[in-house]
């Protein structure tokens, strides 16, 4: 059993929330870009879900989950100071970052929750970090304040200009490659996208035509993440690789992302279904 | 079988009136004609009296109670419902007592067999339990899923006329009594002798080599990457072939003599070997199992509808995906392909048929010959309903639009020349493509070695398969590093990682003691 010891919506829709779990074991070797699977209980199923921080000293790890599915809704459900069945990592590999100097990382949605640490590991190693934050509208948006800290210039955005700019990630993006050709700065060495599918396929589109290295973090569907189902698998440059162990992170100039987006859906309906019964007068908490 | 039969029937001391009756019984008239009408009437009362005969010449094993096969295909309840004390006494008696046992020389982990089959035979369940503990540590574990047949069983002097002893299910029959038993002695903890051994993974090769250096005195923890523990008895092995409930309750026996488990942590990930050393391990055994699956490299199958064995035993298994209160969720499938004729082929192919599939077809390139499962499995399968397409290699995986799975090309393949290991090499018949009708493929051609340990775990070296490097000995390239088991040898049986962590165990012993300058261990 692993407690939760704190409990933070991130947002004012509370569709996104802060839990510091404590793991020692994952504690001791987490990195940013790496992530965990936890179980509710007995009955739960294993859920990945990326490391959004770690305290080594006091053993604990720290995940921003956003409540979609069942499972994610009923964790939602857990207060501080419960406990849940299991967690168990880190996995995956960590974010590469080694000899990079200028990145731009760029977040949708709960994405931002995985690229904030990672944007954090960048900016204590001195690489500059521009940090691009897209959010449907500013009742969902997370971490405004921890954004602003860990990056050198910071774009928030919002689909309906509720909250930042109005605008997608991929236009600001765009513009920010282009005011370095125009300004004749170093261009980025690196894009990180971390987001829906869907957004990052369109960030690869923005990036191929200028040649810059784009990487991206998957979140296919997993049973183990440990290589063992292979039910992660994603096709990158004509190869099958596993998500779980190969990855997360993959070159997105190279994934296929129509293969990639097909699968992630396979569920769907199992999915849907389950969180229709859900218990409302519990919440999801099953025995009590 | 006729032929033996025969021979026993027709015994010399037989008189003309006993013979007369068995002409009668026959039908046989005055005149030597068959009258098939009063033979037929007579069939019920034939088979039981020739079957009384089988069963009192003891030339056959008693035969294993079942499910029913169209009641079980449809439940994931165990197949085998196993002997009751009166069948086992009977079958015990069949047992010569051979002054030189051979059956012990052909199981990997030495179990006393002659003297707990004669335990049972005196009804004396607690002394048989006894006796096997003391060389393993998962009878009720063992006496279902051991291939008997290829091992102990296989040498059993009753084998050369009729049936050898079901050694096997005795085997089952004594760990479930105990099992069952209410009342038992508390078990003795051996002491400490102040020494730790990491053991990485629960699986078989891990839990065998886990019970043995605690009895030898050692503390010992196994670090297990799942949150439960078995390793491939939990997630790979079905319940209606091994009931999980059995697997829990062997582990508790380990636990109950002061085997420690950590679930959820990944050695390689969570910790390192280097770090579990750091920690005052002074031996660490790898029983981390061949947990990779293998996929055919064929156009399609990133389909949707294309699942590793692994993925849909994982599913099911571990994650109790066929129950409805479980929340882990499968797909129902109508038409389904299971690629390989292995037991995880088999496994797969019964486990899609209980979940629901209308159809369930094994699909494999060699021959019945060649097919590499026990033949208690195919029959198990075949009595199931599962369909073998054999002599058939799947060369794509059609999809539709929504990258649906709608088909699986096949090449027939005629058998040609044998290979290196003796099998008849498959060659396509080109022209003759065709394509099933199926909505899923199962790939179940083999797993191999996980490489989650290796490449994190400086020092080792490892074989062209993706196997640990390891000698008789256990001994890795790494110093105070053991291996064996499927992360060794990539997958095999049960019983042989069971071999190899009670082997290890041995040599992990002789190692702390050669370490520390005491005396070396009883030679085995």
């Amino acid at each position: 059993m692993y407690k939760v010891v704190t409990k933070r919506f991130l947002n004012d829709a509370k569709t996104i929330c802060l839990f510091e779990i404590e793991a020692p074991f994952i504690a001791r070797h987490a990195r940013a870009g790496q992530f965990v699977i936890f179980r509710l209980d007995e009955q739960g199923e294993r859920v990945p879900v990326s490391v959004a921080g770690y305290d080594r000293q006091k053993g604990t790890v720290t995940v921003m989950v956003q409540a979609a599915g069942r499972t994610t809704k009923m964790l939602h459900t857990v207060e501080q100071g419960d406990y849940i069945s299991d967690i168990a990592g880190p996995l995956g590999k960590a974010t590469e970052m080694e000899g990079l100097k200028k990145v731009c990382v760029v977040g949708g949605g709960v994405g931002c929750a995985i690229a904030y640490p990672i944007a954090k590991e960048m900016h204590e190693r001195g690489i500059e970090v521009t940090f691009i934050a897209g959010f449907r509208s500013a009742d969902i948006v997370i971490l405004k304040d921890e954004l602003k800290e860990v990056s050198d210039k910071l774009i928030m955005c919002t689909d309906d200009g509720t909250y930042g700019r109005k605008g997608f990630t991929t236009l600001f993006l765009k513009q920010e490659i282009e005011a370095n050709i125009d300004w004749k700065r170093p261009q980025f060495d690196r894009v990180i996208a971390i987001g829906p599918d869907i957004m990052m396929k369109f960030l690869a589109d923005v990036t191929r035509p200028y040649g810059i290295s784009t990487i991206i973090s998957l979140d296919p569907i997993m049973v183990d993440g440990t290589g063992m189902c292979g039910c992660c698998r994603v096709i990158v440059g004509g190869e099958t690789k596993f998500a779980c162990v190969d990855g997360p992170d993959f070159d997105a100039h190279q994934v296929d992302f129509d293969s990639l987006i097909k699968r992630a859906a396979f569920y769907k309906e199992e999915q849907d279904e389950a969180a229709k019964h859900i218990c409302r007068m519990t919440g999801g908490k099953r025995n009590g | 079988m006729a032929e033996l039969n025969e021979k026993q029937v027709a015994t010399p001391a037989a008189t003309k009136d006993e013979i007369r009756l068995v002409e009668e019984m026959i039908g046989i008239d005055e005149t030597g004609k068959i009258d098939i009408t009063k033979l037929q009437q007579r069939l019920p009362d034939l088979k039981r009296i020739l079957t009384n005969v089988i069963v009192k010449e003891k030339l056959l094993k008693h035969p294993m109670p079942e499910q029913d096969p169209v009641v079980r295909s449809n439940n994931f309840d165990e197949v085998a419902l196993g002997y009751d004390a009166e069948t086992a006494i009977a079958e015990a008696k069949r047992c010569l007592n051979c002054k030189k046992p051979m059956c012990r020389a052909g199981c990997p982990v030495s179990v006393r067999i002659p003297e707990f089959i004669a335990k049972v035979a005196e009804g004396d369940f607690d002394a048989a339990y006894d006796i096997i503990t003391s060389t393993n540590a998962l009878p009720a574990v063992c006496g279902r899923v051991c291939p008997q047949e290829r091992q102990c069983e296989s040498r059993c002097v009753r084998g050369v006329k009729g049936e050898s002893v079901a050694i096997g299910r005795l085997e089952r029959f004594v760990a479930d009594y105990h099992m069952a038993k209410k009342d038992k002695p508390p078990v003795e903890v051996p002491p400490s002798n102040g020494h730790k051994v990491a053991v990485i993974g629960s699986g078989p090769a891990g839990l065998t080599c886990a019970g043995d250096v605690r009895k030898m005195g050692y503390d010992v923890t196994i670090f297990e990457a799942f949150h439960k523990s078995g390793g491939v008895l939990v997630y790979g092995i079905p319940q209606f072939r091994l009931p999980k409930e059995i697997v829990a309750a062997e582990i508790e026996n380990l636990k109950a003599i002061g085997v420690k488990i950590e679930n959820n942590v990944i050695v390689g990930k969570s910790i390192t070997i280097d770090e579990l050393f750091e920690e005052g391990y002074e031996a660490v055994f790898i029983g981390s199992g061949a947990g990779l699956p293998q996929f055919l490299h064929i156009p399609g199958e990133n389909l949707m509808g294309v699942y590793s064995a692994n993925e849909l035993l994982t599913r099911t298994n571990l994650m109790k995906a066929y129950r409805d209160d479980y929340d882990t969720p499968i797909k129902h499938f109508n038409k389904v392909a299971v690629v390989g004729a292995g037991n995880v082929a088999m496994d797969a192919a019964r486990v899609a048929k209980r979940l629901g599939a209308s159809e369930v077809h094994i699909v494999y390139r060699r021959s019945r010959n060649e097919m590499p499962a026990r033949q208690e499995e195919v029959e198990h399968a075949e009595a199931e309903g599962i369909e073998f397409n054999l002599l058939n290699n799947p060369c794509a995986i059609l999809g539709d639009e929504n990258g649906h799975v709608i088909g699986l090309e096949c090449v027939p393949q005629e058998l040609g020349e044998p290979d290196a290991r003796g099998r008849r090499t498959p060659i396509p018949v080109e022209e003759s493509k065709w394509v099933m009708d199926v909505d899923t493929v199962i790939i179940a051609i083999g797993t191999s070695p996980n490489p989650l340990i290796r490449s994190t775990t400086p020092g080792l070296t490892t074989t062209r398969k993706g196997g640990i490097d390891a000698d008789d000995m256990a001994h890795t390239e790494k110093v105070a590093v053991f291996a064996g088991g499927d992360a060794v040898t990539g997958s095999a049986t049960v019983i042989l990682a069971m071999g190899a962590g009670k082997n290890a165990a041995y040599w992990i012993d002789e190692y702390i003691r050669r370490i520390h300058g005491d005396p070396p261990p009883p030679i085995r």
